[in-house]
C-alpha cells in the first residue's frame, strides 16, 4: 500500500491528492452492474429491427417462447399495457415542437435500425440470445431518411407520419441589427461544416438490473447511469410505480460522457418484465448492440456567417443549424443543439447575434449528450469562422483573436447571458510562449519554400464554454423540465468520521477524492476520515446527477456551503459548552476556540449525539443540508494550439503537439482536473481525426462495431502538454468552474485549423471532420486539378 | 460438456464446460472474479484481459476448454502477499485510471509487457498498449505509470 496521502490539514483544496477511488478498482473490486448475479434471476434479450425504416407487419414470439430456458416472450403489442407514458424527453424547445410517443418496444413501425421490437426473458444470457432469433418478425420495408437536410426536403420519407414533417422544432435567438450590420459589413465570410455523428463508448457497455419485492410493490433498479435521480422519477412515470416505492442504485459506472446521462427502453423493459414475472431481471448490452442502442452525438450541419470590417473587427455573426435528432427524442435529444446557442460568438465581442437550429428527425438512432453537448459545435463553429476571416482579410489568426476578445468581466454578451469572469489574453499569451509560435511559423515558411511535401500547420483554439449546469429559472425559461440545482448533506458521526452525502454521482471523476478535501477544507477532517456517498436514491434522496461539467460548480458548492451550517450549528454547541456567548467563539477548520479554551468540531459531534448538554432549541445530531441553485453558468475558457504535419502524398495528419491552457477557475485537485483535460482532449482529437459513425443511405449502420468505428489508442495520440490560468469565478465562493467537458470543446477546431492552415496555400480551406488521411487525400487531388 | 482443469490466481479448479463458454464468463460467473470485464464483442478493447502462463491474452477471444491445463492470473491474483503489484501502485501514484473499468485490462497488457520489455521506451508503450481502449484518460497517464516502472 501507498503511504497515506499527505495533505495539510484545512489546506486541502488545490493539494494534489491521490484518489480515494482507486485502491478497489486497481484490485478488482468495484462494483459493476453487470457483476450483480442472484437466484431466480432472468435474462433479457432484445430483437431489434434490421430495417432503419419499416412497417411491423407481424411479431410472433410463440416460436422463442417454445424454448426450454425461455420464461417470456413479448411483442411490442404484448407488453403495451405496462405503459404509463413514453419513454422521457425533458427538454421540448418550443411550444410546437413535434414529440413523438416513444414506446420502449415499437408496434407498428420500426423507426431506425436497432429499434427494439420483442423482448424475451430466459434463464440464461445464452438462451435469451438464441430465443431472440426464433422470434418471427414481419417487415414492409419503407424509404429511409438519414441526413437531416435530405430529411426537410419535399417528399422526403417520414419518420413520424403523424406531424407531416420530419421537422422537430425551430428555435431561434437574435440580438441586434443583424441585416444592418451584415449589409454595412466591409466584409462577411459564410461557412459551411459538418459535425460528424460520433459514438461516445463509455468503455462499460450499459447494463440494468431489478429485483421486485411483488408483495410491497417495490422495486430497485441498478443501473449503468450518470443520472439515478432523474431516472428515478422519469421511470416512475414510462411504468407507473409510485417514485416512493422505486429505488434507484447507480454503482461503479465505467464512463458516460453523456451516453448515459439518459433513462432508456432497457431500463423501462426491466421493471416492467420483473413486474410481470416477480423475478430478478439483467440486461446487458454487448457493445455493437450498444452502437444500435445507446445514443449518439453531434450530426449537425452548420451555416455560420461573419460580419466584419475591413480592419478584421467582428460585427455579427449569424448561424443557423440543421441538426438531426435521431428517429425519437430520448432525454435531452432536442436540447443538446440549443446548449450551444449563446456560444456561436465564442469570446469575441459583437453587436448582433442570430441563431437558428432547426430539429430533424431521421432513421437513425437518437442523438443525445455527448460530451461537451452543443457547446463543441459552437467552439468548432466560430473558431473556424474566426480563422477563414484572418485569411480573407490576410491577418493572423493570433491577431484576429486579439482585435475581437471579450476584456471586461462580468460580460453581458450579445446573446443573451453574462460571462462571470476570465482573461482570453493571459491564455493566449501562455499558448503562444509555449508552442513557441513565432518559429513554428518560421519552419512552417521554410518548408515550404524548400518545398517540403509534408506542410506543417498550427491552429489555435480560443474558447469560451458555459457549464455547471444550470440556473433552474433559466432552465425553466428555455423549456427544460427539471431544475439546475444540486444537494449536498454532511453528517458528522459521534466517533470522529464524517459522511458526505452528494447528489452528483460519478462515473470516474473522482468525487469522493474532491469532496473529501472541500469537507477537510473547511472542516478540518483528514481526507480519509470523510465518507462520500452517492448514486443511490435511498442514501441520497435528493439530486441532480451528473453531467455538463456541474458536480464541483454546483454539487461542490452546495458542500461548501453545507460545511458552513455544520460550522454554525456546532458553534452554538461550542459556546454552550464553553459557557461563553456565541460570538466570542471563532470556527476555523474544525476547532471552536473561544476567549479561554477550544473545542473540536469532532468533540461537538459527539456532544450533538449524546444530546446530554446542548442549548435551548438546538436539535440533537450534527447533519446539515444544503440544496445550491447557481446564480450564473459557469464560464471555463482557454487557449489551446494544435501542430500539425500533413504529408500531402498520403493525406496523413500526424498531431506533433498539442498545447491546452485552461482557466477553469479555483482547482480542487490538480491531478484530477489534468485527468479530466486529457480525456477531453482524446475525444475531441479524435473527433477531428478519427471517429465517425456512417450510415449507408438505407440507414445501414456502416461503422457498427469497434472495429469499424476508430476509437483511437494510446499509439494515436501525442504528449497533452497542459497550463493554467486560473481566474476564479465570482459567483461562488471557491471561485472554480466546471473542466470535464473543456477537452472536449476545445480541441476539435484547434486541430482542424491546424490542418487548413498547412494547407490553405495548396487551395484547401474546406475540410470536414474527421480529417483521415482519405479525406485529406481526396482534397488536395481536387485542389490538384 | 468437457472437463476443464485451470489454475487461476494460484487456486486450482475443475469445470464442467459448454465448449462454447468464454473464459471470460468462466472467471465472471463462475468464479466470481468480476474484476476481469467485457468491453466489447470484437476482441477490440482489452477490457477482459487477463495473463495466461503469463503471456496477455483477451480472455473474450479464449474459450474456457482452450485454457485447460493452463495457469491464468487476474487483476485479483496480481498483488502478492497483501502488497500490491508496482504497477497498481504506479497506477494510482499517476492517476492512471478515472472509471477504472479498463484498468484491470491495461496493467495485466502493462505486467506482460515489461515482461517482454523491461525497459520499453514511451512510443514502445504506446504501440504495446494498441489493443487496450481507454476513454477515459487520453492514456498520457496510463503510458507514464507503467514507463515510472520500466526505468
Ligand atoms: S472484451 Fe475482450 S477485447 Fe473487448
Ligand atoms: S479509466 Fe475509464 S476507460 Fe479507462
Amino acid at each position: 500500500m501507498s503511504a497515506p496521502t499527505e495533505v495539510e490539514v484545512g489546506r486541502a483544496i488545490g493539494a494534489r491528492v491521490e484518489r480515494k477511488e482507486d485502491q478497489k478498482l486497481l484490485q478488482g473490486q468495484a462494483e459493476w452492474v453487470d457483476n450483480m448475479h442472484v437466484p431466480g434471476m432472468v435474462y433479457l434479450g432484445i430483437v431489434r429491427s434490421p430495417y432503419a425504416h419499416a412497417r411491423i407487419t407481424k411479431v410472433d414470439v410463440t416460436p422463442a417462447l417454445a424454448h426450454a430456458d425461455v420464461v417470456g416472450a413479448w411483442s411490442g403489442a404484448d407488453i403495451a399495457d405496462e405503459w404509463q407514458g413514453s419513454l422521457p424527453c425533458a427538454w421540448l424547445p418550443t411550444e410546437d415542437t413535434n414529440a413523438p410517443e416513444h414506446k420502449p418496444v415499437a408496434v407498428d413501425k420500426a423507426r431506425y435500425a436497432g429499434d427494439a421490437v420483442a423482448v424475451i426473458a430466459a434463464t440464461s444470457r445464452g438462451a435469451a440470445e438464441d430465443a431472440a432469433e426464433l422470434v418471427e418478425v414481419e417487415y414492409e420495408p419503407l424509404p429511409v431518411v438519414v441526413d437531416p437536410e435530405a430529411a426537410l426536403a419535399d417528399g422526403a420519407p417520414l419518420v413520424h407520419e403523424e406531424f407531416g414533417t420530419n421537422r422537430c422544432y425551430t428555435w431561434t435567438l437574435e440580438e441586434g441589427e443583424i441585416d444592418r450590420l451584415f449589409a454595412e459589413a466591409d466584409v462577411t465570410v459564410s461557412e459551411r461544416y459538418r459535425q460528424n455523428r460520433l459514438i461516445p463508448n463509455a468503455i462499460e457497455p450499459r447494463a440494468v438490473f431489478v429485483t421486485a419485492i411483488p408483495a410491497n410493490g417495490e422495486f430497485t433498479l441498478w443501473s449503468t447511469t450518470q443520472v439515478p435521480h432523474i431516472a428515478r422519477v422519469t421511470l416512475s412515470g414510462v411504468t407507473g410505480i409510485p417514485e416512493a416505492k422505486l429505488r434507484v442504485i447507480a454503482p461503479d459506472v465505467g464512463g458516460g460522457f453523456g451516453s448515459k446521462l439518459n433513462v432508456y427502453a432497457e431500463e423501462a423493459l426491466a421493471l416492467a418484465v420483473a413486474r410481470m414475472l416477480g423475478r430478478p431481471v439483467k440486461w446487458t448490452e454487448t457493445r455493437s448492440e450498444g452502437y444500435l442502442s445507446t445514443i449518439h452525438g453531434r450530426d449537425q450541419v452548420q451555416e455560420i456567417e461573419l460580419a466584419a470590417t475591413s480592419e478584421g473587427k467582428i460585427l455579427a455573426v449569424r448561424t443557423k443549424l440543421t441538426a438531426s435528432m435521431g428517429a425519437y427524442l430520448q432525454l435531452v435529444t432536442p436540447g443538446i443543439p440549443l446548449l450551444g446557442a449563446w456560444l456561436y460568438a465564442g469570446c469575441y465581442d459583437v453587436q448582433g447575434y442570430s441563431f437558428e437550429c432547426t430539429g430533424v428527425f431521421t432513421n437513425t438512432v437518437p442523438t443525445d449528450a455527448y460530451r461537451g453537448a452543443g457547446r463543441p459545435e459552437a467552439t468548432y463553429a466560430i473558431e473556424r469562422a474566426v480563422d477563414a476571416l484572418a485569411r480573407k482579410l490576410g491577418m493572423d489568426p493570433v491577431e484576429i483573436r486579439r482585435l475581437n476578445f471579450i476584456r471586461e468581466f462580468p460580460a453581458a454578451i450579445k446573446a443573451g447571458l453574462t460571462i462571470d469572469s476570465g482573461d482570453y489574453d493571459a491564455s493566449l499569451d501562455v499558448a503562444l510562449e509555449q508552442a513557441g509560435y513565432e518559429s513554428v511559423r518560421a519552419e512552417q515558411r521554410a518548408r515550404r519554400t524548400a518545398g517540403d511535401p509534408k506542410r506543417l500547420g498550427i491552429g489555435l483554439s480560443t474558447y469560451v464554454e458555459m457549464c455547471g449546469l444550470a440556473p433552474s429559472n433559466i432552465l425553466g425559461a428555455i423549456r427544460y423540465s427539471g431544475g439546475g440545482w444540486e444537494a449536498a448533506t454532511i453528517r458528522c458521526l459521534p466517533t470522529g468520521t464524517v459522511q458526505v452525502l452528494t447528489g452528483s454521482t460519478p462515473h470516474g471523476q473522482g468525487h469522493e477524492t474532491s469532496w473529501s478535501q472541500i469537507v477537510s477544507d473547511r472542516l478540518g477532517y483528514e481526507i480519509d476520515e470523510v465518507e462520500v456517498l452517492h448514486g443511490d436514491t435511498a442514501v441520497v434522496p435528493l439530486g441532480m446527477d451528473t453531467y455538463g461539467s456541474r458536480s464541483l460548480a454546483v454539487g461542490g458548492v452546495a458542500l461548501y456551503y453545507a460545511a458552513d451550517r455544520i460550522a454554525e450549528k456546532g458553534k452554538k454547541i461550542a459556546a454552550h459548552l464553553m459557557e461563553v456567548d456565541e460570538a466570542q467563539v471563532d470556527h476555523v477548520r474544525g476547532t471552536f476556540h473561544g476567549p479561554e479554551t477550544s473545542i473540536t468540531l469532532k468533540e461537538v459531534a459527539f456532544a450533538a449525539w449524546t444530546a446530554h448538554n446542548l442549548p435551548d432549541g438546538v436539535q440533537p445530531g450534527l447533519e446539515e443540508t444544503y440544496v445550491y441553485d447557481p446564480p450564473n453558468f459557469s464560464w471555463p475558457a482557454g487557449a489551446h494550439v494544435a501542430i500539425v504535419e500533413v504529408d500531402t502524398e498520403t493525406g496523413a495528419v500526424e498531431l506533433l503537439r498539442y498545447i491546452a491552457v485552461d482557466d477553469v477557475g479555483t482547482i480542487v485537485n490538480p491531478i484530477i482536473v489534468e485527468g479530466q483535460i486529457h480525456g477531453g482532449l482524446a475525444q475531441g482529437v479524435a473527433q477531428a481525426l478519427y471517429e465517425e459513425a456512417i450510415y449507408d443511405e438505407d440507414g445501414n449502420l456502416l461503422t457498427g462495431n469497434m472495429v469499424s468505428y476508430l476509437v483511437p489508442s494510446a499509439a494515436e495520440f501525442p504528449r497533452w502538454e497542459l497550463h493554467h490560468t486560473e481566474t476564479p469565478s465570482p459567483t461562488n465562493p471557491m471561485g472554480v468552474k466546471g473542466v470535464g467537458e473543456t477537452g472536449a470543446i476545445a480541441s476539435p477546431p484547434a486541430v482542424m485549423n491546424a490542418i487548413v492552415d498547412a494547407l490553405a496555400e495548396d487551395g484547401i480551406t474546406d475540410l470536414d471532420m474527421p480529417a483521415t488521411p482519405e479525406r485529406v487525400w481526396r482534397a488536395l487531388e481536387e485542389a490538384r486539378r | 460438456m468437457r472437463t476443464v482443469s485451470l489454475t487461476v490466481n494460484d487456486v486450482p479448479h475443475e469445470f464442467e464446460l459448454d465448449p462454447r463458454e468464454l473464459l471470460v464468463y468462466v472467471l465472471r460467473e463462475r468464479l466470481g472474479l468480476t474484476g476481469t470485464v467485457v468491453g466489447c464483442d470484437t476482441s477490440s478493447c482489452g477490457a477482459c484481459t487477463v495473463l495466461l502462463d503469463g503471456e496477455s491474452v483477451k480472455s473474450c477471444t479464449v474459450l474456457g476448454v482452450q485454457a485447460d491445463g493452463h495457469e491464468i492470473t487476474t487483476i485479483e491474483g496480481l498483488a502478492e502477499s497483501g502488497a500490491l503489484h508496482p504497477l497498481q501502485e504506479s497506477f494510482h501514484e499517476h492517476h492512471a485510471l478515472q472509471c477504472g473499468y479498463c484498468t484491470s485490462g491495461m496493467v495485466l497488457a502493462a505486467v506482460s509487457l515489461l515482461a517482454e520489455n523491461p525497459s520499453p521506451s514511451e512510443d514502445e508503450i504506446r504501440h504495446a498498449l494498441e489493443g487496450n481502449i481507454c476513454r477515459c484518460t487520453g492514456y498520457q497517464n496510463i503510458v507514464d505509470a507503467i514507463g515510472a516502472v520500466a526505468q
